[in-house]
């Protein structure tokens, strides 16, 4: 009679694990003890060991799968024993993963190699339907059947590719195909987020602008290809967010101050302001944003969204500007900052700023956003902590640039410095990566001819 | 008194569905109705015509066909009175089977005339019972004449299908004036049952809204059935006796006389709204009187109060009412449902040929000079329909141009009505007319036609 294997508890606080590799083929022989596993928990890796001996008969779930604790994730039994009526796993369609919480996770392809079964023809696995991951729900052990040697896994051939499904519609494909929008950055309104032919509607100018920049202006995204990436919640990340959540307030937020010495900036802004003539001038602001997308593309993990059940990290840097209006504030965005000049950002500032006071921007011009800076100095203030504009990361709060003494080289000098203060979302930001990302701001301020190289 | 969760308006099919639905998802659920549970569709409308007109194709297929079908009959009678009581057995099935869902989704049916009062509230008889949640309003449509041109119904000489669907026997003669899908489905009905039918349609062809080409292939059909069919045609004078009902027809420049037994009038139906308490507790009227709805969650103007089916719009049709009622019941408990696409309700007439078809009209594509590209298939020309001596009709396709959306489908077949769900899953779900030709098609089956009139459109077709 064959004994199920379960996904165990392997810390008191545990709900769930993911099978990180399986240890074992199926047909290997096992023995009590063994290493059937190694699953990541919450906390740790760890590892699940056979709880019976015999042979590894089948194994439920791929390698990559997360399976709530008490769910099958395989079989031991005797070798040839049929495990057919065995229990359904939660996600053996090795596709996707429906969560007793309603988030969708893919499973990787199944590690596991062929089955090394002796002799006998292996017919193809049935596939078996998903079930809802009730621990109690498993049916006892199969009764006894004809023999038949164990079955593969159930979908050898899951597609590999890390990269995350998008649902659309074939229409949608085409058009999108055909206009160059990325499916990616599109958000669908058809049932389970699909994106249909009226998404790319709504889409179609902000996209196509997009494209109509990547071709003009010069290209500085780092990785090519798409516009952003989705990487599933490790374990520890699902903790922290839960625990910090739970600690905060919907966003766990912690802030991160550094003064910077914006001598050079001054220095820099005089020289270009100097030659400007009827250019339009360049503001501390503009410089702060041009270096703020800069300082982003070289640290991705600040320029994300959180969503959920995955965290979404931008390769385009699409800059919030808060801008005070009328009883409120409005946030237009400066897409593709970081590929746009100096100059082109503020001309592009003056605008969006003059037609938000004007309350006329259009919905596409104050979406989107992947990372927001908020700036108060105009009105004298230091510092200050902004409130970060979900589902963005991170929002930078400016203050004021005030001449202060400040230590040159072992003297004391006067200073223009400037407070920068920056909000984070630990769900998304640790405190070492803010911090390296403000870093890089600073140095890139207080030597601002980095920004041109 | 008693107090649920929701209470439905009405039991016809938009109301019992979204009752059902709204017991699934856990509200105590009350359908007043006043008369047979499932309403008109149920009980004079969809379902005895339907049987109505099974009797009718087989009159067609006995007298007409059976001959080379290999079988001899001889002396073929009909006999209307049975037709129609078989259709009535079939429609008491039906609300019997409407009754005893209501009870296995414990779903209370208050008897009796619903009157809407403020605050959610729905008085039956002398009780005045209480909605927690929602009110939900399914009153229904009703038949019409129209007592402008001297033919009001008078239930004698002058019917609406509520009568002709009680009828003993077949009249010699009936004028059906009104070509949309209820009137040609009475004309096919009462010409099987030797009718001298003259079909009177107002616009220029019968089955107005269908595809030209859709009303074109009906007309033939008809004319070589012995239909009389009048298009363009208008009432200019009737006269009616206890015994007859003289009609002047203006079609073609030209007057005419028709005499016959019976009218029956099947142009235009009203909306349930009156003496039910709408105004007094807040439910405002369109301009065209029906219950005006908010389009994203077809609230009324009284906040809770909810309004679905024929009173809350067109298209009058059994299927999108159904589908606002589930709609309405996802909506109160939370859900977000699937939004109605409007746009995307099947239409379907029973007739034979049957017509269905989805989305635009060529007519519409042209209006919206919408780049399109037709695609066609001949039901000539599909083995299966040869083997079942029923050639009649065609699948048509419009597609877009650039990316291949499916803008209308058109089907005349002998089981179009079967067949048009191909096509609304796939416009439902954005699939391009690529998608559908690249699902094999078993055969032989009417609907490789579709798949064909796909390929045509991309200028690739098979079998012709």
């Amino acid at each position: 009679m064959a004994t199920k294997i379960v996904m165990e508890a392997l810390s008191p606080t545990m709900e769930e694990g993911r099978l990180v590799e399986w240890k074992k083929n199926e047909g290997d022989p096992v023995a009590v003890g063994d290493v059937l596993a190694e699953v990541e928990t919450d906390k740790a890796v760890m590892e699940l060991v056979a709880r019976a001996a015999g042979t590894l008969l089948k194994q439920l779930v791929p390698a990559g799968s997360t399976v709530p604790v008490s769910s099958p994730v395989g079989w031991i039994g005797a070798a040839g024993e049929s495990v057919n009526g065995g229990a359904a796993p939660p996600q053996a369609d090795g596709q996707t993963d429906r969560r007793s919480d309603g988030q969708t996770v893919r499973a990787p392809a199944p590690a596991a190699t062929a089955p090394t079964a002796p002799a006998a023809p292996t017919p193809p696995a049935a596939p078996t339907p998903p079930a809802a991951p009730a621990p109690a729900a498993a049916p006892p052990a199969p009764a006894p059947a004809p023999p038949s040697p164990p079955s593969p896994p159930s979908s050898p051939s899951a597609p590999s590719s890390p990269s995350v499904r998008v649902k659309a519609s074939p229409l949608a494909r085409k058009i999108a195909a055909d206009t160059g929008v990325s499916l990616q950055g599109v958000t669908g309104s058809g049932p389970e987020g699909r994106i249909i032919k009226r998404d790319l509607e709504a889409a179609g100018r902000s996209g196509g602008q997009a494209v109509a920049a990547a071709a003009a202006g010069p290209t500085v995204r780092p990785s090519g290809g798409a516009a952003f990436e989705d990487r599933p919640l490790t374990q520890i990340r699902k903790t922290i967010a839960k625990r910090l959540v739970q600690s905060i307030g919907p966003i766990p937020t912690f802030y991160l101050t550094s003064e910077i010495d914006m001598e050079r900036v001054a220095e820099a802004r005089e020289a270009l302001n100097a030659s400007a003539g009827d250019r339009g001038k360049v503001s501390f602001n503009d410089i702060i944003l041009k270096a703020c997308a800069t300082a982003l593309i070289q640290h991705p993990a600040c320029n994300a969204w959180w969503q959920g059940d995955h965290i979404r990290i931008w390769h385009e840097v699409h800059l919030g500007m808060a801008v005070a209006v009328e009883d409120g504030l409005i946030t237009p965005v400066i897409r593709n900052t970081e590929r746009k000049s100096l100059r082109e950002i503020s001309a592009e500032t003056r605008d969006l700023a003059g037609r938000a006071r004007e309350r006329k921007l259009k919905p596409e011009e104050y979406t989107g956003s992947t990372f927001s800076v908020s700036n108060l100095g105009m009105f004298d203030i230091e510092h200050f902590t902004a409130i970060i504009n979900p589902p963005e990361g991170g929002i930078l709060a400016v203050g004021s640039i005030t001449p202060v003494p400040a230590v040159v080289n072992g003297t004391v000098e006067i200073r223009r410095r400037m407070r920068l203060t920056m909000s984070c979302d630990h769900r998304v930001i640790d405190g070492a990566t803010g911090a390296q990302f403000l870093k890089t701001l600073k140095l890139l301020l207080e030597n601002p001819l980095a920004l041109v190289w | 008194m008693a107090t649920f969760d929701v209470i439905v308006l009405g039991g016809g099919p938009a109301g019992y569905v979204g009752a059902i639905r709204a017991a699934q998802l856990g509200f105590s659920t009350a359908v007043v109705e006043k008369d047979k549970l499932g309403g008109v569709c149920v009980n004079i409308g969809c379902i005895p015509t339907k049987a109505l007109l099974h009797s009718a194709y087989a009159v067609n297929l006995i007298s007409h066909d059976a001959k080379a079908l290999g079988i001899e009959v001889g002396g073929v009678k009909t006999d209307y009175g049975v037709a129609m009581k078989r259709s009535r057995q079939v429609s008491e099935q039906n609300s019997k089977g409407v009754e005893f869902l209501m009870k296995k989704h414990k779903i209370t049916v208050l008897k009796g005339q619903g009157v809407l009062q403020p605050n959610k509230k729905v008085k039956v008889g002398n009780e005045v019972h209480e909605a927690k949640r929602a009110v939900i309003i399914a009153t229904g449509s009703r038949v019409k004449g129209i007592p402008q041109i001297g033919l009001e119904i008078n239930k004698t000489t002058v019917i609406s299908s509520d009568e002709a669907l009680f009828l003993e026997k077949a009249p010699a003669t009936m004028a059906i004036i009104g070509a949309g899908a209820v009137g040609s489905e009475f004309a096919d009905i009462f010409s099987a049952f030797g009718t001298k039918v003259t079909l009177i349609e107002a616009l220029p062809r019968i089955l107005p809204i269908e595809d030209a080409e859709a009303s074109d292939v009906l007309a033939k059909s008809y004319k070589k059935r012995g239909i009389v069919v009048l298009a363009g045609a208008k009432v200019v004078k009737a006269t009616v006796t206890a015994a007859d009902v003289t009609l002047e027809v203006e079609a073609g420049g030209k007057t005419e006389k028709v005499v016959v037994e019976k009218v029956l009038m099947a142009a235009g139906r009203a909306v349930n709204t009156e003496e039910m308490g709408f105004k007094e507790s807040g439910v405002e009227l369109t301009e065209r009187g029906f219950v005006k709805v908010n389009p994203g969650t077809l609230e009324t103007t009284a906040p809770g109060v909810y309004c679905i089916g024929d009173v809350a719009g067109p298209p009058m049709l059994a299927h999108k009412g159904s589908r606002e009622g589930v709609f309405v019941a996802e909506l109160l408990a939370g859900h977000k449902p699937h939004a109605i696409k409007y746009d995307n309700v099947p239409s379907v007439t029973y007739c034979h040929p049957e017509v269905a078809s989805i989305g635009l009209t060529e007519d519409q594509c042209k209006e919206q000079k919408l780049d399109y590209q037709v695609g066609k298939f001949p039901f000539s020309a599909n083995g299966r329909a040869r083997a079942s001596m029923e050639t009649e009709g065609f699948v048509k396709i419009l597609r877009d141009k650039k990316y291949g959306e499916i803008l209308g489908a058109h089907i005349v077949a002998s089981h179009a009505s079967e067949m048009i769900h191909e096509l609304v899953v796939a416009r439902e779900n954005e699939y391009t007319v690529e998608e559908v030709d690249l699902a094999i098609h078993a055969h032989p089956t009417l609907s490789e036609a579709i798949a064909e009139a796909c390929l045509d459109s991309m200028g690739r077709v098979i079998h012709i």
